[in-house]
C-alpha cells in the first residue's frame, strides 16, 4: 500500500465520518420530509420483497438440503428443523438479505443522487429553498435503516418456511412438529440480536449509497462510479458490522 | 460608447440608483485553476444583462456565486443590498424566493412529473397556500409558457424545448424579481432556440424582471440583451449594447460578433 492510497483511504474515512455527523445534526432539525420518507420506504422496502422472498425461499431450501447428508452420517437427522432455524435466523437470512440489498437498493441511491448530482438536480433543490440533504439523504438513510430489518423478518419466515419443504423432499416432518422444533429451538436471544444488527446494516447501506451518490463527481462516468462502489463499500461494511456484532453478542453471552 | 474596464477602478461609476446586484473584487479559485479575478459587476432594475464568454472563463460560476451555489474567495456579491457570503442558510433561503435560476441542463427532477416539479418550490417557499391556488398557480406558469398539456408528464416524455420552457415556468413561478440564465438555449435547435429567447424577453417584461443571461447564443444575445458584459480570462473586459458591441473594432468583441 503507497502512501497516496494509505492518504486516500484516510481522507474518505474521514469524509465519511462527517457526513455521518451531519446526518445525526439534520435528522433531528426540523423540517420533517414525512412525505419523501414514506416515499423512500415504498421504494426501498415494498419494491424489495420479490427479490428477498425469491432469495429467502431458495435460501432456506438450499440450505435444508446442503445440511441433510451430514446430519444423516451422526444419525442426528431429526436435529435438522432445530440446526438449520439457528443457522439461517441468526446469520444467513440477515446477511444475505443485507447483502441483496446493498446490491438492490445501495447501487440505487449510488446512482439516483449521481445523476441529480450531474444534472444539477441538488442544486437546483437548494435553490428551491429545500436543504437537499435532508430532503435526499436524511429520508433514504432512514428507510433502508428501518425496512431492512422489516424485510429480514420476513424473510427468515419465507427461508424457514422453504426449510420445511426441503425437510420433507426426503423425509416426512409435519407441519406441526417442524414449527414447534423450530419454535423449542429459537430463543430471544437468537432473534433479537440478528434483528438488531439488520438496523446497523440498513444505516451503512443507506449512508454508503448516499454519501458515494451525494459526492458523486460531475460526469457520466461518475455515476456509475458511484453506483460501484456504494455496492462493493457496503458489502464489505456488512460483514465487517456482522463480525462486530458476533463478537459483541459473544461477550454479551448471548450465543 | 464601450466602456473598457479592468473594471475595479472603473466600477463606482457604473453603479446606478437602482442596481439590483453588485458584484465588488470578486474572486474565486478551484485549486491553482484562478476562474474569477477581481470581477466588477452590476445589474440594474428592470435590466437584461448578457455575460458573453468563451467556455471555461468563469461565467457559470459567476453566477453561481450571486445565488450562493459557489462561495467566493473574497470580495463582495451584494443582492438587494444583502452581501451573499455573508449569509446563513436561512437567510439564503429567503433571499432565493425573490432569485431564480435556469440551470443549463433544466435540472428538472426526473421522479416528478410537471406538476410535481412546479409545486415544489411553491410548497418550500409559501407552504401555506391551499391546493386549489398551487393548482392556479402552477396553471397559469404553464400558460405563460404554452405547455398546459403536459401538466401530468413526466420530464422524461419531453422534448428538449419543453423542457426548458418547464424548467422556465418553474423558475417564474415564484415570480421572482431577478432570474439568472445559465445558457438558456444550449443544446437547442435555431427555431427552438428563438422561440425560448423570445419568450424570455416577453416574460422579463411582462413580470418587469432584472435577468442575468449567460449565454453563447448570439441570437439569443440579440433578442434578450439591454447590456453586454464580455468575460475574458476571469475579468469583465467590454461592455455595451449589442449594436455597439457589433459595430467594436476591438478585437475580443469581433470574435463574437463576426
Amino acid at each position: 500500500m503507497t502512501f497516496g492510497s494509505i492518504h486516500t483511504l484516510l481522507s474518505e474515512t474521514g469524509n465519511v465520518t462527517r457526513f455521518i455527523g451531519r446526518f445525526f445534526i439534520e435528522v433531528f432539525k426540523p423540517v420533517y420530509e414525512y412525505k419523501e420518507f414514506f416515499k423512500q420506504c415504498f421504494y426501498i422496502g415494498y419494491k424489495s420483497v420479490p427479490l428477498v422472498v425469491i432469495t429467502a425461499f431458495i435460501m432456506g431450501l438450499v440450505i435444508t438440503i446442503q445440511s441433510r447428508p451430514t446430519l444423516v452420517e451422526f444419525g442426528a437427522e431429526a436435529w435438522l428443523p432445530k440446526m438449520v432455524s439457528v443457522s439461517l435466523v441468526r446469520e444467513i437470512v440477515p446477511v444475505i438479505t443485507a447483502l441483496i440489498c446493498a446490491g438492490k437498493i445501495g447501487s440505487g441511491i449510488g446512482a439516483e443522487l449521481g445523476s441529480m448530482k450531474v444534472t444539477e438536480q441538488i442544486d437546483a433543490m437548494e435553490v428551491s429553498g429545500t436543504n437537499p440533504y435532508k430532503y435526499l439523504v436524511v429520508t433514504r438513510v432512514l428507510a433502508t435503516t428501518f425496512m431492512i430489518p422489516v424485510l429480514v423478518v420476513m424473510a427468515d419466515a419465507i427461508s424457514l418456511y422453504g426449510g420445511y419443504l426441503g425437510t420433507n423432499i426426503r423425509g416426512v416432518v409435519s407441519w406441526n412438529l417442524y414449527w414447534n422444533q423450530v419454535f423449542d429451538t429459537l430463543a430471544f436471544s437468537d432473534i433479537l440480536p440478528s434483528i438488531a444488527k439488520t438496523f446497523f446494516f440498513g444505516f451503512a447501506i443507506g449512508i454508503i449509497g448516499c454519501y458515494k451518490g451525494y459526492n458523486s463527481s460531475k460526469e457520466t462516468e461518475g455515476v456509475g462510479q458511484s453506483a460501484n462502489s456504494a455496492v462493493v463499500i457496503s458489502s464489505l461494511l456488512v460483514f465487517v458490522l456482522d463480525l462486530v456484532a458476533v463478537q459483541i453478542t459473544d461477550l454479551l453471552n448471548l450465543t | 460608447m464601450i466602456t473598457k474596464e479592468k473594471t475595479y477602478l472603473n466600477y463606482e461609476r457604473l453603479i446606478k440608483d437602482e442596481t439590483v446586484i453588485q458584484l465588488i473584487d470578486v474572486n474565486k479559485s478551484f485549486g491553482n485553476n484562478h476562474v474569477l479575478k477581481h470581477v466588477n459587476l452590476n445589474l440594474n432594475k428592470g435590466e437584461n444583462l448578457v455575460v458573453l464568454g468563451k467556455s471555461g472563463s468563469g461565467k457559470s460560476v459567476l453566477i453561481k456565486c450571486i445565488i450562493g451555489l459557489i462561495k467566493p474567495d473574497s470580495g463582495c456579491i451584494n443582492v438587494f443590498g444583502k452581501n451573499i457570503p455573508d449569509m446563513d442558510h436561512a437567510q439564503l433561503d429567503k433571499l432565493r424566493a425573490k432569485v431564480g435560476f435556469l440551470f443549463q441542463s433544466n435540472a428538472l427532477y426526473d421522479s416528478m412529473s410537471v406538476r410535481e416539479n412546479l409545486e415544489f418550490p411553491l410548497r418550500r417557499h409559501a407552504a401555506n397556500l391551499s391546493s386549489k391556488k398551487l393548482n392556479e398557480l402552477v396553471l397559469e406558469a404553464l400558460k405563460n409558457v404554452g405547455l398546459e398539456h403536459t401538466i401530468e408528464m413526466k420530464p422524461s416524455e419531453l422534448s428538449g424545448g419543453m423542457k426548458k420552457r418547464i424548467a422556465l415556468a418553474r423558475t417564474l413561478i415564484l415570480k421572482p424579481e431577478i432570474i439568472l440564465y445559465d445558457e438558456p438555449t444550449a443544446g437547442l435547435d435555431p427555431i427552438t432556440s428563438k422561440e425560448i429567447s423570445m419568450l424570455m424577453r416577453k416574460l422579463s417584461k411582462k413580470y418587469n424582471t432584472s435577468s442575468i443571461i449567460i449565454s453563447h447564443d448570439m441570437n439569443c444575445v440579440k433578442i434578450t440583451s439591454d447590456r453586454i458584459v464580455v468575460l475574458m480570462d476571469g475579468n469583465c473586459l467590454i461592455q455595451g449594447n449589442y449594436e455597439q458591441l457589433k459595430n467594436s473594432k476591438d478585437p475580443i468583441a469581433y470574435n463574437f460578433f463576426k
